[in-house]
């Protein structure tokens, strides 16, 4: 159970893991996720299924090392086994032929828009990706986008690869040359997001982001990850994690998330020294 | 009538104490606070029940346990026959031994307590069921023959463990899905280490393994599986026991600031994840040095006394009645308030302040007093005008009750709830408005107790046998 069956290294510190998981696959619909948890000691995190095989029965998951738990599971080789899987979780995107829609992702936020724009493309829709990262070296998934989008645009911080820029440039430009946009899917890291929604609200566009709140048990019975949506607060693992933008409150989300950051640095070091220490 | 004066006049043995950890040793520490009766108190404590010939004490038993007849064979030294006497009844004797009311249930009818202190049952209950275990002198009765019949139980805290015993043990092929990671529901997640070693729930579960009862973790049904498709699969009967999970907050500014926790959160982190051994254990948890904890009951006791243990300076409930409403019970308060809880009674919160990187920095208070009754009978709490003062703490825990976790009545067509989201069962039975599926415990009555979901479980498993045994 819970097999690692291939491990791939997307970039320097973005990895692709397909996981043995044929009750998850077989139920899961794109924009869902699951809570992994390596072992006895592990934290429980909460990774968007990237996508799924239903036959071969198996998951895809993408996760950027920024901590301990990621840095431990980034280890982690094929043929081993996670102690737990949890999914699929998390309300599904609204799938809909809404016309024309804007895909957009940052960082290892594409492996979040990817699920997305396959399906979105599926349903009929005229589907426009820009996906950036801060250099070429970065970047991710650009040939699986390339193939369920109608059109592409790469962006690299630096200018090391595609338009010199961020998201939100191509994203402005094409609002600016009167391009009909029916929709705008956008996921990436919280600034992104808010500078994308602040694009979009002016010309009413209605843009959907997926939101990466803290989570304990991502069944709606701890509220760690509540966000403020309109005023209301929601809970982003039962109901989101998919919000309309314009309505969420970025600042609170922000920090919310900076509320480990004393502690998680404090298991990097202790991870670290263990580490050097074998 | 009875002659009392002319009976001889017996040496009268007090009510025995468990020994105790020092309270200043204890809450820098998460183990257990009552080290529980050595052979010899327990056999004191044994002989001061007189066998009544009709007790009092089944009766205030939610599941029936032959509470004269346990103690009975303690009292003569036969502490495993009186662990397996009580397992007949009860599939979680040591839990139940620690965590039951017994003040509200068994030990309130004990004859002793009308002139006196009633016999110490859950202590003598716990004794047993620790023998027991820790003599490894657990035994497994034969697996019951197969009545070729499969029943899918949701949820494996305390009401999914009791049905799942009770039809195992009937011959039905039983499997329990649960959420989480672990099995156990609240006495994994909610009730601390101190309170409930957790080392003692995994051997009731596996003692119900053993048995024969399959779980399934990280199971999460209405998402992986819904009901309709359990019966698909094969099961001939579904048993919802999925607690009232989803936590309340009282929806007022600031409640959202970094350093507010709801007590399923903080309890989680602390109990099911072992964040009070981090970096150990990955997952983390706010050591605060001002706790405030909102609420008053059980849980808002177990949070308080974790902060302490987590390092907190002060540790503060904050309640808006009086200590007499409390729904806590007697020990846990005590326990509290020797460990050195600080109580603001007659409290209530109506705003968070918090710091410019969004951290909880005090909590905004208005003073109560007790107005007219209410619904519940207790006197409702009217804020008094112009008291309003703040009370530091960079940490908050939020316990002020929880609802029902919506997923499983969402994705099960036919299903009735009432308006606050609670399964409706149409009797004690659990019998819901869908054909062959049954709820019982927190998901049905709301927030209750241990004891009451595993008397649930047991009345749903008589109804489910009886069910399967006519179709």
């Amino acid at each position: 159970m819970n097999r690692i069956i291939v491990k791939k290294d997307l970039s320097e510190n973005v990895v692709q893991m397909v996981l043995e998981a044929p009750a998850i696959a077989r139920k899961r619909k794109a924009g869902q996720f699951v809570i992994l948890k390596m072992d006895e000691k592990g934290e429980r995190i909460p990774l968007t299924i990237v996508d799924s095989d239903a036959e071969a029965g198996t998951l895809t998951i993408i996760f950027q090392v920024v901590g301990k738990s990621t840095a431990a599971l980034a280890k982690m080789k094929a043929g081993q086994s996670l102690s737990d899987l949890q999914g699929p979780l998390g309300n599904p995107t609204e799938i809909e032929n809404y016309g024309r829609v804007v895909c957009i992702g940052g960082g290892v936020g594409v492996g979040v828009v990817y699920p997305l724009a396959a399906a979105l493309k599926k349903a009929g829709n005229h589907v426009t990706s820009i996906i950036g990262a801060r250099c070429k070296s970065l970047l991710i998934l650009e040939e699986e986008m390339k193939k369920v989008s109608d059109k592409l645009v790469v962006t690299t911080d630096d200018g090391s690869y595609g338009f010199h820029g961020f998201v939100s440039a191509v994203l402005q430009q094409m609002i600016d040359a009167g391009e009909k946009i029916d929709r705008v899917f956008a996921i990436g890291p919280v600034p992104m997001m808010r500078v994308l929604c602040n694009v979009t609200r002016p010309h009413g566009i209605k843009t959907i982001v997926s939101l990466n709140a803290i989570m304990v048990d991502a069944t709606g019975m701890c509220g760690a990850c509540r966000v403020s949506v309109a005023g209301e607060t929601k809970f982003t693992c039962v109901d989101g994690p998919e919000f309309d933008g314009h309505a969420v409150d970025f600042d609170l989300l922000a920090s919310r998330l900076r509320m480990y950051l004393d502690q998680e640095k404090q298991s990097m070091e202790a991870y670290r020294c263990q580490c050097h220490g074998k | 009538m009875e002659n009392n004066d002319i009976k001889p006049k017996k040496e009268k043995v007090p009510r025995q104490k468990m020994p105790e950890q020092d309270p200043k040793v204890r809450v820098r520490n998460f183990n257990e606070v009552p080290t529980g009766y050595t052979e010899e108190i327990a056999m004191t404590e044994a002989k001061r029940c007189i066998q009544c010939k009709k007790p009092g004490c089944i009766t205030g038993c939610p599941v029936d346990v032959d509470i004269p007849g346990f103690i009975g064979l303690i009292a003569e030294g036969k502490f495993v026959e009186a662990a397996l006497k009580l397992k007949g009844t009860n599939a979680l004797p040591a839990v139940c031994g620690r965590v039951c009311p017994q003040e509200d249930q068994c030990e309130k009818f004990c004859i002793l307590g009308k002139k006196g202190e009633p016999v110490a049952v859950g202590r003598l209950e716990r004794f047993a069921a620790d023998y027991e275990r820790n003599t490894g002198k657990v035994t497994i009765p034969p697996r019951a023959k197969s009545v070729g019949k499969k029943v899918a139980v949701v949820g494996a805290g305390p009401s999914g463990l009791t049905i799942a015993g009770d039809l195992v043990k009937l011959g039905y092929d039983v499997t329990i899905f649960e959420a989480l990671h672990k099995a156990g529901g609240v006495l994994v997640y909610g009730i601390p280490e101190f309170r409930l070693p957790k080392a003692i729930v995994e051997a009731e579960v596996d003692y119900l393994q053993k048995l024969g009862v399959k779980i399934e973790t990280n199971a999460v049904i209405g998402r992986l599986k819904t009901v309709d498709e359990l019966f698909a699969e094969g099961f001939n009967a579904v048993y919802l026991a999925v607690g009232a999970g989803a936590p309340v907050f009282m929806n007022i500014p600031g409640e959202n600031l970094s350093g507010i926790y709801s007590a399923n959160e903080y309890l989680t982190r602390s109990n099911l994840m072992k964040a009070y051994r981090f970096p150990e254990y990955d997952t983390p948890i706010v050591r605060g040095k001002k706790v405030a904890v909102i609420g008053g009951g059980n849980v808002a006791m177990d949070s308080v006394r974790t902060a302490l243990r987590l390092g907190a300076e002060t540790a503060t409930i904050v309640y808006r009645r009086t200590e007499v409403e409390m729904p806590a019970r007697i020990e846990e308060v005590h326990h509290a308030k020797e460990e050195g809880v600080q109580f603001q009674l007659l409290t209530n919160p109506v705003e968070y302040i918090g710091n410019k990187e969004g951290w909880v920095t005090g909590l905004r208070c208005q003073r109560m007093e007790l107005g007219e009754p209410d619904q519940s009978g207790r006197r409702r709490p009217v804020p008094v005008a112009g008291s309003e003062f703040v009370i530091p703490a960079d940490t908050v825990v939020v316990s002020v009750g929880t609802m029902a976790n919506p997923i499983v009545p969402a994705t099960t067509p036919g299903l009735e709830t009432n308006k606050w989201g609670y399964i409706v069962a149409k009797d004690a039975s659990g019998q819901t408005s869908r054909e062959g599926v049954y709820a019982g415990g927190d998901i049905v009555t709301g927030s209750a107790t241990v004891i009451l979901a595993m008397g649930a479980g047991r009345q749903a498993a008589r109804a489910i046998h009886e069910y399967l045994t006519r179709s």
